[in-house]
């Protein structure tokens, strides 16, 4: 490349070089979304297709009522998430959020741990009314209702 | 009344703005038409009616006038003063009515101190400028007017949400809608010089103070609202790669690229087409963001609005304003002819390599950000987090900071690398050296990275200081180090805090202690505490840093009552070498505490480093305003000169 850039297109060269960038950046998106992009799970589907151990996704159901225990350290919790036809144990290390509680909705961010327990690293419970966690939105709408009868 | 007073000026900001485009568009036909002379006057008042209706807002809102509706909805006659004025833009009304205001302003400061570039061009600007506020004007009037009324009036407000009453309301959204409003002035810069013809270094040169002041406070609302989500929300991270904090890093993104090609353009009068399409780019993905985090697509605390209708208005006004934007462009690219030549290696391509590289981290950004949108729409329920952002980024970013160590010691035009190579060693060495030690000591390939790039860019960055003459340095040349300085500090915070953060989760009683990192912290006591409008348990702690002086930490767990809400108070202990952070959560068995405390090493340098940056760009903006005024100062003179030499 002695000096100057020899093509009479040097535009030419700028453009293919812009456009290659980008379409390499949506092709290394798209290989890294379908690796990275954690899939969400109602409890049923992940009892009846389970991810694989060591993926990071999202569950949420219903927090079954009564079935929330502390353990002994104080700071480790344990509870089922449930929607009407199966049952997830969940175990989370770390404060909960402050709605967080028994008979409301949740969605845990995390791993299913090869025993079949999710291990959680982050709750989202519905933080007010003005702010619910996407999935929760529609959950509360299509299969609260129902879930809520089931846990009464 | 002064409700009243502020919908009044809105609406006739509005018919001035469409006078604007309609002058403005007939100017461009024939420049003989009598709007011509007073389209600069439009443009100005427009600005103050704006202004006098914001003012309206802020007065309704101090007053706590429950019979507006917004005031009923989102204020409370027993808040502190500060959040009765930061709530008039915590708020979907509102904070569009800021964005009409720092719209209308910047359109007002471009018609009274404009003169660089040739009369039509800054007509066709301020055209197409008013043609982006009259859609935010429509918008602001029929779907989200600020100053409905509600009758009968209440008895008192609902109050604003618990997580926004913080200090920092009252800084971060405007600051951020500077920034994001600022880009439009440079959208409307690159209409008009496409429109006119005008793609020169002229042009260039007119337009980078605007970019460049976009930039800074986009750069500083970025800073402080990753700062104010690192202590308020409690859990101990400060970018969560959320899509509302994609919304801003976007725009900045796009910003910081075209503030590097416009540099190109004004000295070399190169990459012409470029800097004109990035103009109307940065202002796209503002436009996206504000899409993205008002229209209710996203569910955040950032939401405001969940009626489907503004999402619809906004999303038509996106597709307007980047629809017609995108067409004179094709209509006109053609005609901006190919600029001047530049060798491989030169200024010009090192920021050709910057462009791209950050043009890849926007792709990968924006496709992450709505991935997730368009999946749900094929119902598939997916969300993208760190692994993916982090990954990705970096692939586009480490090359660009290799290549920033060079690129600005470079010449324009053509150069040798080898004439650098003895600076360059000094990097080298440190980026080498740091690299093998963070992997001998464990740390992950990431933060060993960053801290490795960092520490080198360091040095690199004052290179293009060295063998000058300290009195001599311009200005601009200044501010370009600081701003490079600010992300190598930057850099090294994240990578610190990444890979070093210590972090202690417990439930304790009163009088045990924990360890974390080389803190001892004791829990002292618990006690109630009450604040205007809230109530809070708070835990004294007591935190000594390897065995020396103690500092006094409160955290707290807040009640509001308006509305009814929990909220963690977090604390901090600063020292020079990071910040220690705790969180009380709530009482378990045993009357013991859960408490979470993180020691994070130089995680303060991510916000120093950001505050460098903007202050890197402010110097810059200094430097240019200020050679502006002296160039046109002395234009005035030679033509006062050669009017008394003809008498």
């Amino acid at each position: 490349m002695s000096g100057a850039v020899k093509a009479k297109h040097q535009r030419l060269v700028l453009v293919i070089v812009a456009l290659a960038a980008l379409i390499g950046a949506g092709l290394l998106a798209a290989w890294a979304l379908r690796s990275q992009a954690s899939y969400f799970y109602l409890p049923n589907e992940m009892v009846s297709a389970p991810p694989a151990p060591d993926r990071a996704v999202r569950l949420g159901g219903m927090v079954e009522k009564g079935s929330l225990k502390t353990a002994a350290d104080g700071v480790t919790i344990t509870f089922v998430v449930s929607d009407d036809k199966s049952r997830v144990p969940v175990r989370f290390k770390g404060i909960v959020p402050d709605l967080f509680k028994e008979g409301s909705g949740v969605v845990a961010e995390g791993k299913r741990a090869a025993d079949g327990t999710f291990v959680a690293d982050n709750l989202l419970a519905k933080h007010d009314e003005k702010y619910v966690p996407r999935e929760m939105k529609d959950m509360t709408a299509s299969q609260a209702r129902q879930m809520g009868e089931g846990v009464k | 009344m002064i409700a009243t007073l502020g919908l009044a000026a809105l609406w006739l900001a509005a018919a001035l703005a469409a006078l604007q485009l309609l002058g403005g568009l007939l100017v461009l036909r024939s420049a003989e038409n009598p709007l011509a002379a007073v389209l600069r006057g439009l443009a100005a008042v427009q600005g103050g009616l704006v202004a006098l209706s914001f003012a309206c807002l802020i007065w309704v809102f101090v007053e706590t006038d429950l019979s507006v509706k917004l005031v009923a909805m989102n204020s409370h006659s027993a808040k502190p003063m500060l959040f009765k004025v930061a709530a008039t833009w915590g708020n979907h009304e509102g904070s569009m009515l800021l964005w009409v205001t720092i719209m209308a302003l910047g359109g007002a400061c471009v018609a009274l101190f404009e003169r660089r570039l040739p009369e039509p061009a800054i007509r066709a600007t301020l055209a197409a400028q008013a043609f982006v506020s009259i859609g935010f004007y429509a918008f602001l009037l029929f779907a989200s007017n600020p100053f409905a009324r509600l009758n009968p009036v209440p008895a008192d407000g609902q109050g604003l949400n618990p997580l926004l009453q913080d200090p920092g309301l009252a800084f971060h959204p405007p600051t951020l809608y500077v920034g994001y409003v600022g880009l439009s002035i440079a959208f409307s810069f690159a209409v008009g010089a496409l429109l006119t013809r005008e793609v020169s270094p002229a042009f260039a040169r007119a337009m980078r103070p605007w970019v460049l002041g976009a930039w800074v406070f986009l750069t500083l609302g970025i800073t402080a609202g990753s700062y104010w989500a690192y202590y308020t929300l409690g859990w101990g991270g400060w970018w969560f790669w959320d899509p509302v904090e994609n919304a801003s890093l976007m725009p900045w993104l796009a910003a910081t690229a075209l503030l590097h090609s416009v540099s190109v353009l004004a000295a070399r009068n190169a990459l012409r087409a470029w800097t004109v399409m990035l103009g109307v780019v940065a202002f796209s993905m503002s436009m996206v963001g504000t899409f993205l985090v008002r229209s209710g697509v996203l569910v955040s605390v950032h939401a405001f609005a969940v009626d489907p209708l503004r999402g619809q208005f906004i999303l038509a006004l996106l597709a307007l304003n980047i629809g017609a934007a995108l067409t004179v462009f094709a209509l006109r690219a053609a005609s901006v002819t190919e600029g001047e030549r530049f060798a491989a290696t030169s200024r010009e391509s090192a920021l050709v390599f910057n462009n791209v590289m950050l043009t890849g981290v926007l792709g990968i950004v924006l496709v992450g950000t709505l991935y997730p949108l368009l999946a749900e729409a094929m119902g598939a329920r997916v969300s993208v987090g760190p692994p993916y952002f982090n990954a990705a980024g970096a692939i586009f970013v480490v090359p660009m900071l290799l290549v920033l160590m060079a690129g600005p010691m470079l010449n324009w035009r053509r150069d040798r690398l080898s004439r650098h190579i003895r600076k360059l060693a000094v990097p080298a060495v440190l980026l080498l050296l740091i690299g093998a030690a963070a992997a001998a000591f464990g740390v992950k390939l990431l933060p060993a990275l960053g801290l490795a790039l960092g520490l080198a860019l360091i040095a690199a960055s004052l290179l293009p200081l060295l063998g000058r003459r300290l009195r001599t340095i311009k200005l601009a040349l200044w501010g370009m180090a600081l701003a490079h300085l600010g992300v190598a500090v930057a850099l090294i915070g994240m990578a610190s805090d990444s890979a070093f953060t210590r972090e202690k989760l417990i439930a304790m009683q009163v009088g045990q202690s924990v360890e974390v990192g080389p803190w001892k912290v004791v829990l002292k006591r618990i006690d109630p505490v009450a604040g205007p409008n809230w109530t809070a348990l708070e835990a004294g702690l007591e935190a000594s840093y390897a065995g020396t002086a103690a500092w006094q930490l409160a955290p707290q767990s807040r009640s509001f009552w308006t509305p009814p809400q929990q909220v963690n108070h977090s604390a901090l202990a600063t020292r020079w070498n990071g910040q220690l952070y705790a969180v009380l959560g709530e009482q378990t068995e045993g009357g013991r505490w859960q408490l979470r405390l993180w020691w994070k090493p130089f995680v303060t340098l991510i916000w120093i480093g950001g505050l460098l940056v903007a202050l890197g760009g402010f110097l810059a903006l200094l430097g240019r305003v200020a050679s502006d005024i002296r160039r046109l100062v002395a234009i005035d003179k030679i033509a006062d000169r050669r009017k008394r030499q003809e008498r």
